[in-house]
């Protein structure tokens, strides 16, 4: 018995609502960058189901980019985590408000 | 049946990971349930016969990725700072999120229930693709049909790699 | 037609064209790091070169059987726009030849000048690229095969001149001569453009040859259209050539220095509406009323600008009015149909005027830029090369003979009374008595009788150096000789340019052969009257500044207002400033404070303040949290996939 690809996409889903409540209500910066490396993840999954079902390699090239940029994207997140942190001595995203006018 | 069950148990572990990584006070602890969650995933790709990318999912997030996140918080040292942040300024917040989570998913849950899986099929059947070879295939694609954009992610990693440099470098004056 | 180089030197007028805008670039851009001298010599390499083809554009012509003499060399399509071209084109022929031969000659003896006058000037570089940018211009205008481009280079001399004339431009006087030459010249030009624009609506073309050979197609003689575009071609020309009621800002440009007044303000832009009305004289023979109206302005102005010269004491300003005379003349000229005698006289003057003012330059220089001839007197023995140009080029100006002023003055006196009237006739030879008056009275003023000079300036006077002289020993013997190209039995200069007015039909047909129509007698006698009344002016003169210096004073006591109204030039200014400047003035004014500031601004800053405001309420929604904008974020996308449910 095979799973319907349907329960991949739910699963997709539900890991991606969990990684954008992650980003609303955690304040330290690191996990709020972890938590969009969860709703990457799922778009990957949902992706990768995508390319299942339609029986196409396209879907999987795609998450070959994804990771790409989601590995860019970590790396300048923490250059920037890092330099804040030098500069301010907090990670709270609540305390970065100076372009706040 | 191996399937079924290795799809709920590997669900079941993703879910509730993903769910440490974002309560989890201590970001060590999320970094490691993160790490366990992108393993669980690679394990599901597996069951979709997407083998090439769970090892590069392996290979590049549960393991550059992550090694970078946690060298971060070993670095900076903060596995004790959320408690030092005090009171939370935005009292509703956490209710909120939490409600549009939950919307969210409802209406990603009719989306998908409703109309997601349909379209017309393409050449690359299972069977196919297990004839030629995942991985030969994603290796085949990226260098005839995706060399333009494969370039372009080349371009955009050496990007990232200066900027990363530039930014931790101002970092250290202070 | 090929020469022993092979091709006709007529491809390289070009050249003309850009040797002096290459002076000007290389000076504008570099000069400031140039050595002087270096400076000056490219300045005048440049029109030295220009002049050297120009007479051999000059020869290659002359080859040229009199009908074939026009040539055109086009460059490049410069305006292509549904039925309108301008092509940027130059076109040779004996009228543009002659101009050309004038500007870089005389141009070129000027700049050799300029090296010694300008010499030890702060803004060195700045001069020559000026003048090497108006020479530039002034060859355009002449060269131009086109309207438009005529109407560049028309607008280049006059941006020259502004530049030129507001050269001490930290000098309150000389900034606001200039901007009062250009503003002036705005009137002008308004008339030009509208003429181009009226030619173009009746030819559709504005290339010169395609209109003036299909004039009698378009026009007819005396019709409104011929009679509006040559009144506002004359317009233009009364704005340039410093005509009534335009004439106001020539002796205000006086400001500028002295070598840029022999170029610009007296042998070449200010003669550029003469050039105009003399190239579009097929149209003006069209217009019999305008033809009057030219001649009635024209010896008005050589009239009334005389009158004024009368009277003047700075040395330049008498020159300046003369000047505008003098282009009375030659407006007179134009206006009976003797388009060929104002371009001879345009030349001969090119000549005594440069020569005139070069020398007064020269005195100027010799005494410290002192410019009052009540503070001069002689300085005949301490100046003598500049004495004795400055007295052949006084006896040109006063029209006696054998100098060229004589031939030209009296062939334009001749043609006024033969094609015009005795009115005419009248008025030149009024204001040639007049001029030879006021010419010889600033001649015994600066260099003979007594020295007025205060003491100090008296022990600095020297004789200019040889740079300067050299240009005013060429000057003086053009000035000597120059007559005699339009001496009547040879009359070299009619045949030469008789094809350009040929076209035209009847008058230009009279013109060429003018020496067969007036009877021998008739020419002599009139060469003795204008002789005769040359000598008169000047014994008048003699006797009053040298005999009995007190009679001025008398003279004047005798008629005081008249000498008021003289010497305050009849209030043309000030009439001016009062019914022109000031109502201008007055609403500008009204303009700024109550329209701009109240109205307009008021406006702007309404709705600058009403965004303000908005912008303070909308302001509290960035909290600043970048969780807040997170959440937005999501709601935006969660109704973003209800709205795409529900559509699709």
């Amino acid at each position: 018995m095979t799973i319907p690809l349907t329960w991949y996409l739910i699963l997709s889903g539900s890991l991606f609502t969990i990684g954008a409540v992650g980003v609303l209500v955690r304040r330290n910066a690191l996990v709020i960058l972890m938590s969009i490396e969860l709703m990457l993840n799922a778009v990957n999954l949902a992706f990768v189901t995508f390319s299942r079902q339609h029986e196409s390699m396209d879907g999987q090239i795609f998450v070959f980019f994804i990771m790409t940029v989601a590995a860019a994207e970590a790396a300048v997140g923490l250059a920037i985590v890092v330099a804040l942190f030098k500069n301010k001595s907090t990670i709270n995203v609540d305390d970065i408000n100076i372009m706040k006018w | 049946m191996l399937e079924s069950l290795l799809f709920v148990v590997m669900g079941t572990i993703m879910i509730v990971c993903a769910g440490g990584v974002v309560f989890q006070k201590n970001p060590i602890y999320s970094a490691i349930f993160l790490i366990q969650t992108m393993v669980s995933l690679a394990v599901l790709y597996v069951l979709l016969h997407a083998q090439f990318i769970a090892v590069v999912q392996v290979m590049v997030y549960a393991g550059a990725v992550m090694v970078l996140f946690v060298f971060v918080i070993m670095l900076l040292n903060i596995d004790k700072i959320e408690e030092e942040m005090g009171k939370d300024r935005l009292v509703y917040q956490k209710v909120t999120a939490i409600f549009f989570g939950l919307l969210l998913f409802a209406v990603i849950g009719i989306v998908t229930l409703k109309s997601v899986l349909q379209g017309t099929k393409g050449e690359y059947t299972p069977e196919k693709i297990s004839e030629i070879g995942n991985t030969q295939l994603v290796g085949k694609l990226l260098f005839t049909d995706y060399i333009f954009p494969f370039e372009i992610a080349s371009i955009l990693l050496f990007a990232a790699t200066i900027g990363a440099l530039i930014l931790a470098k101002k970092g250290l004056k202070e | 037609m090929p020469n022993v180089f092979g091709e006709s030197f007529l491809d390289l007028i070009g050249f003309v064209l850009l040797l002096p805008l290459a002076g000007a670039v290389v000076n504008g851009l570099c000069g400031k790091r140039l050595n002087t001298s270096v400076v000056g010599y490219i300045g005048c390499a440049t029109i030295g070169l220009a002049f050297l083809i120009s007479v051999l554009v000059f020869i290659d012509l002359l080859r040229l059987s009199p009908e074939h003499r026009l040539f055109e060399k086009e460059f490049f399509t410069w305006i292509g726009s549904g039925t309108f071209t301008a092509i940027a084109g130059l076109q040779v022929d004996p009228l543009s030849t002659v101009m050309i031969l004038v500007v870089t000659g005389v141009g070129f003896l000027i700049h050799v000048y300029s090296i010694g006058y300008m010499h030890g000037d702060e803004g060195y570089y700045r001069y020559f690229t000026y003048l090497n940018l108006f020479t530039f211009s002034m060859l355009l205008l002449v060269l131009a095969n086109n309207f438009l481009l005529m109407f560049i280079g028309w607008e280049g001399v006059g941006l020259c001149s502004y530049l030129l004339i507001g050269y001490w431009f930290e000098k309150k006087s000389a900034s606001s001569a200039g901007k009062k030459a250009f503003i002036v010249n705005r009137v002008g030009d308004f008339g030009f453009i509208l003429a181009i624009l009226l030619i173009f609506v009746t030819f559709n073309t504005v290339d010169f040859t395609e209109v003036f050979h299909s004039t009698p197609e378009h026009l007819t003689t005396g019709s409104v259209v011929a009679t509006a575009i040559t009144l506002l071609l004359f317009l233009g020309a009364t704005g340039k050539s410093a005509q009534i009621p335009l004439y106001t800002w020539l002796p205000d440009a006086m400001e500028g220095p002295t070598p840029v007044s022999a170029l610009i303000h007296a042998a070449t832009m200010v003669t550029a509406g003469v050039y105009m009305v003399v190239r579009c004289n097929v149209l003006f023979v069209m217009s019999p009323f305008s033809l009057t109206v030219v001649a009635v302005i024209g010896g008005a102005t050589a009239l009334f600008a005389a009158t004024i010269g009368l009277v003047q004491n700075d040395i330049k300003r008498v020159l300046a009015y003369s000047t505008v005379s003098q282009i009375g003349y030659m407006f007179l000229a134009c206006g009976v149909g003797g388009f060929i005698t104002a371009v001879f006289h345009l030349m001969t003057h090119a000549f005594f005027k440069a020569l005139l003012f070069l020398g007064s330059g020269s005195v100027i220089h010799a005494l410290g830029g002192e410019q009052d001839m009540r503070k001069m007197g002689g300085l005949r023995k301490k100046l003598p090369t500049t004495y004795k140009t400055f007295l052949i080029g006084t006896l040109a100006i006063a029209g006696i003979p054998p100098f060229a002023g004589f031939f030209s003055k009296d062939e334009i006196l001749l043609e006024a009374y033969t094609k015009g009237n005795l009115i005419f006739w009248g008025l030149g030879a009024f204001a040639a008595l007049l001029t030879a008056f006021y010419m010889f009275r600033l001649l015994f003023m600066t260099f003979h009788g007594k020295s007025r000079m205060d003491k100090d300036v008296e022990a600095h006077v020297h004789e200019s150096p040889r740079n300067m002289l050299i240009p005013l020993i060429v000057l003086a013997l053009l000035s000597a000789v120059g007559g005699f190209l339009g001496l009547p039995a040879a009359s070299a200069i009619n045949s030469f340019l008789a094809p350009v007015v040929g076209g035209g039909g009847h008058i230009g047909g009279v013109d060429g052969g003018q020496a067969h129509h007036v009877s021998q007698n008739l020419m002599f006698s009139m060469m003795g009257l204008s002789t005769g009344i040359a000598v008169v002016g000047i014994a008048l003169a003699y006797l009053m500044y040298i005999k009995k210096p007190e009679l001025p004073t008398q003279i004047a006591g005798m008629f005081k207002l008249i000498y008021k109204i003289l010497l305050n030039k009849y209030y043309v200014d000030e009439i001016y400033d009062a019914t022109i400047v000031n109502p201008t003035i007055k609403s500008s004014f009204f303009l700024w404070r109550w329209i701009d500031v109240k109205v307009i601004d008021g406006f702007v800053n309404g709705v600058a303040r009403l965004v303000e405001l908005n912008s303070e309420a909308l302001r509290l929604f960035q909290t600043g949290f970048v969780r807040n904008y997170a959440l937005s974020m999501l709601f935006g996308g969660i109704v973003i996939i209800i709205c795409a449910l529900f559509l699709l």
